[in-house]
């Protein structure tokens, strides 16, 4: 059975509730750059006091796989879009198909990830007792901060794909209700507002990648 | 009733301009230019996540309060880097203390 | 305030949002807004209980010198507690959760929040942080501060620091959803004819402490996991042995807690807002002012962080910067208070119990708020920082100021929650007792701290006792003041005089429903044609009052506001 336009009751009418889901997300949005942010800030302040390490250190991520998941995720920030579009257009097809386009392309970019880090795993890159830095050559320091560098890639890279996660779960439960027919021209809010934490998820990677994969790549 | 419909069309140029920035931030950090190698990069990154703000997520046809949540979230993410750093930055002027 | 005779027992009550359902599973799976306001009451007031009960047990600690009653490190793990429980889990939550959830709908004249689901899930989220917080108790406590300072914090503390900061992470969501909640509702589900300037300030204030939640309370979440990766995981971040700074936590740490200090005041603020004008029976004194000014502590609140962190080893540039910037936060504080006694003047005071604790909010506040200007001062806070003048300063913000605010907010709707009026006579001489007694326990620390005597030290030295035996006497006669409210609140339940839709009388829209009022609050969307406490104007609430009064040296009294 088609249910269109359910109106909650705490609304007025179906206007009032779009808008507030909207506005509750953007603003949920907020509270996600401001989250992300204090990472940033240690991000900052520790790579402008070891420049030169972090840049080593930043060598040791895979510069290819990188750029190959902003693609990725790029792409799947565009089906993600086309899905909204076709919900608008109350295309049910076209909405199904650009749903499971950007699950796939979210899948890709979790498996690319779940590849770099064993990477890293293998490697002793990972920050505590087993953090190996042979570049090094021995010098404490150098050990230290890029044991730094590797914390904040994995604290950034992690919060990041967790996020993925959550996104990737909010696209099944789209692509269930969708297949259920309950999004049509008249109602598509939660396509909407799904969308809207996807792109924000993309949005925080294309500031990731140059941040730790592209320092001071030219060397 | 769901928001503003926009063409196609648009998410498609988007989409490519987004790839080919993409590229140019590798091919620029390929490149030696210094202390200018940060600033490219994060003005190229900015200009990605303004373009999918603004088609993507429909800033450009949203009402103005969603574009004063956007701005506020900027500016405050701003004000937490920025106030910060006015410490940081500023130690060395002091010297030891 | 007349209450009207109890209505014979013979007829049923009418239906309203206490009686509509029954039992246990129509309370804890509620999407009623009032429910969920009282599900947080009940929350908010254990912890304040169990907060109260560590500040008991320091005071009586800090009876003597040498200090009998716990080991130092006990002593530590104490004021830790009182710190962590007092401030995360009763002051944040408290006028927001209990009261904004219950009034913002029917201040606005909708129905119920944005969204009620997430309400609830607030309140739950709310809970899983506090089992968290109550396991770290259990499980022995925390010792560092409820500031968290690094590397202690995150490197060499033995306590239960890892469940503290994961408990208050936890709860950092219930503000975050809550705050997201009233700015939605507050800009969406307005009913007809209620624009932004005849909003209540009580919604002005709620929506300034809403934009703090959404902007400030993610960085806490942040910063305390980096806390909690850092111990369970050698992250690094602020430890200087591995290249770290742990003057970054301090910033990342600051960077919220200072705005929260205005979460726990501005709602309070809300509150007087609401009490003065109406037990003067006077409009409030330049509304768009007092509504700006809540705006503008919000904003300005989030430029200041660093004056925690003086004599931490920041910049003294910045240090300068921060100072300026934390005299400025002063000016809307101040600008409320000169309005709240602009409204008193000239105006027709009942000293109703509400009415006790908003004028004691007001001296109490000027006296915490302008303390803090001491502190903001660079040269005095090198001689005061970390002492008890510190601890005073901030008691007489959050006792003195909010929960006092808290308290008379409780009262002046209590009415409308319960649809019992309190017992008024036994209430006044609560709030008497309540002022003395907080005076009493937190004036002499003003003068321990000038006089030198540091902040989480378990001992002192002999020349102090007699201003810390003054303090504890006042803290046994503080908690006299808070036991007589819960004694007699719960009795009012089943005893109190029925109350009146509209006891004192108020303008707003809450005191159009009835005492208490359906679920759904209105029958019908009411249509707002009226401006914000419109004492002289509101025929509709039996309110033609005198003619306002005119300005000094203005010439013949203008007319009522009806010719237009």
């Amino acid at each position: 059975m088609q249910r269109t336009g359910e109106l909650f009751g705490q609304f007025q009418n179906l206007d009032q509730q779009r808008e507030a889901s909207s506005l509750g997300m953007w603003v949920f949005l907020i509270t996600e750059v401001m989250f992300f942010g204090g990472l940033f800030l240690a991000y900052t302040i520790n790579r402008s006091a070891y420049p030169a390490v972090f840049a080593m250190a930043s060598r040791e991520l895979d510069v290819h796989l990188g750029a190959l998941n902003t693609g990725v995720l790029i792409l799947s920030s565009f089906t993600m879009a086309m899905a909204v579009w076709s919900s608008q257009q109350g295309r049910k097809k076209q909405l199904i198909a650009f749903l499971i386009a950007t699950l796939v392309l979210g899948g890709v970019f979790l498996g690319v990830k779940y590849v770099e880090w064993s990477a890293k795993f293998h490697h002793h890159l990972v920050p505590g007792s087993s953090f190996a830095f042979p570049e090094a050559h021995g010098d404490v320091g150098t050990i230290a901060h890029a044991q730094l560098f590797f914390s904040l890639y994995f604290g950034l890279t992690g919060l990041h794909a967790l996020h993925m996660i959550v996104g990737v779960g909010l696209l099944t439960w789209l692509l269930i209700h969708a297949a259920r027919g309950r999004f049509t021209a008249e109602y598509n809010t939660p396509v909407e507002i799904c969308g809207l934490y996807w792109h924000f998820v993309d949005i925080v990677w294309i500031f990731l990648f140059p941040l730790l994969y592209l320092i001071d790549l030219h060397r | 009733m769901t928001g503003h419909v926009v063409p196609r069309k648009i998410y498609l140029t988007i989409v490519i301009v987004l790839l080919t920035l993409t590229g140019l931030t590798y091919w620029a950090a390929t490149i030696d230019l210094g202390p200018m190698n940060v600033v490219i990069a994060l003005v190229i990154a900015t200009c990605k996540a303004t373009l999918v703000v603004l088609f993507f997520m429909h800033a450009r046809y949203s009402p103005r309060r969603t574009r004063v949540v956007i701005i506020s979230g900027i500016f405050w993410l701003a004000l937490l880097l920025g106030l910060t750093l006015s410490d940081y930055l500023t130690r060395s002027l002091a010297g030891r203390v | 305030m007349s209450s009207q005779a109890a209505s014979p027992a013979s007829t049923p009550p009418p239906l309203n949002y206490l009686n509509a359902h029954y039992g246990i599973r129509s309370w804890l799976l509620t999407t009623d807004h009032k429910r969920i306001a009282l599900l947080y009451l009940a929350s908010v007031t254990f912890f304040f209980i169990l907060g109260g009960t560590f500040a008991g047990l320091i005071r009586i600690h800090l009876l003597t010198p040498r200090g009998y009653l716990v080991t130092p490190e006990t002593y530590n793990k104490l004021f830790t507690m009182h710190g962590i429980v007092m401030i995360f889990f009763f002051l944040i939550p408290s006028i927001p959760a209990v009261l904004g959830n219950f009034l913002i709908p029917m201040m606005i004249g909708a129905k119920d929040l944005a969204f009620p689901k997430l309400n609830l899930l607030s309140w739950y989220i709310y809970n899983l942080g506090a089992l968290f917080a109550l396991f770290a108790i259990i499980n022995g406590g925390v010792d560092t501060g409820w500031t968290f300072y690094t590397p202690f914090s995150s490197l060499y503390s033995n306590t239960s620091v890892a469940p503290a900061a994961i408990g208050i992470f936890i709860t950092g969501f219930t503000s975050i959803l809550t705050g997201l909640n009233f700015v939605v509702t507050i800009h969406t589900m307005r009913a007809p004819g209620m624009t932004w300037f005849r909003l209540p300030i009580f919604v002005w204030a709620h929506y300034a402490t809403s934009v703090i939640f959404i902007l400030g309370t993610p960085v806490i979440a942040i910063t305390l996991l980096l806390v909690a990766l850092e111990r369970l995981f050698h992250f690094g971040f602020f430890n200087p042995a591995l290249g770290g700074d742990p003057i970054l936590f301090q910033h990342l740490f600051w960077f919220y807690s200072h705005p929260a200090v205005y979460i726990m005041i501005l709602p309070a603020m809300g509150v007087v807002s609401e009490i003065i004008p109406t037990l003067s029976r006077k409009p409030l004194f330049g509304y768009p002012f007092v509504a700006a000014a809540s705006m503008a502590i919000a904003v300005i609140g989030f430029f200041v962080w660093a004056h925690h962190m003086f004599v931490a080893g920041q910049s003294p540039y910045s240090a300068l910067v921060f100072s300026l910037l934390s005299y400025m936060v002063a000016i809307p504080s101040a600008v409320k208070v000169f309005n709240w006694v602009a409204t008193l003047y000239k105006g027709s005071i009942s000293y109703d119990t509400p009415m006790l604790y908003a004028l004691g909010f007001i001296g109490l506040f000027v006296v915490g708020g302008l303390t803090g200007l001491f502190l903001a001062c660079l040269g005095v806070d090198v001689h005061v920082h970390d002492t008890y003048f510190v601890i005073a300063h901030f008691h007489y913000i959050m006792v003195g100021g909010a929960v006092m605010a808290y308290m008379g907010g409780l009262h002046f709707w209590w009415p409308k929650i319960t649809g019992r009026m309190y017992p008024e006579s036994v209430a006044r001489v609560a709030a008497v007792i309540l002022f003395v007694g907080f005076n009493l326990t937190f004036f002499p620390q003003f003068i321990l701290g000038y006089l030198g005597m540091p902040r989480r030290y378990h001992n002192y030295p002999p020349e102090f006792q007699v201003f810390n035996v003054m303090s504890t006497a006042g803290a046994s006669i503080l908690a006299v003041g808070y036991i007589l409210p819960m004694i007699y609140f719960i009795w009012s339940m089943r005893y109190g005089a029925v109350a009146p839709r509209n006891p004192w009388p108020g303008t707003g829209l809450e005191w159009q429903t009835p005492s208490p009022p359906p679920t759904e609050n209105f029958e019908k969307t009411p249509v707002v044609t009226w401006e914000p406490y419109d004492f002289y104007n509101r025929p509709d609430l039996g309110l033609t009052g005198p003619e306002p009064p005119s300005p000094p040296g203005s010439g013949p009294a203008l007319s009522p506001a009806g010719d237009d």
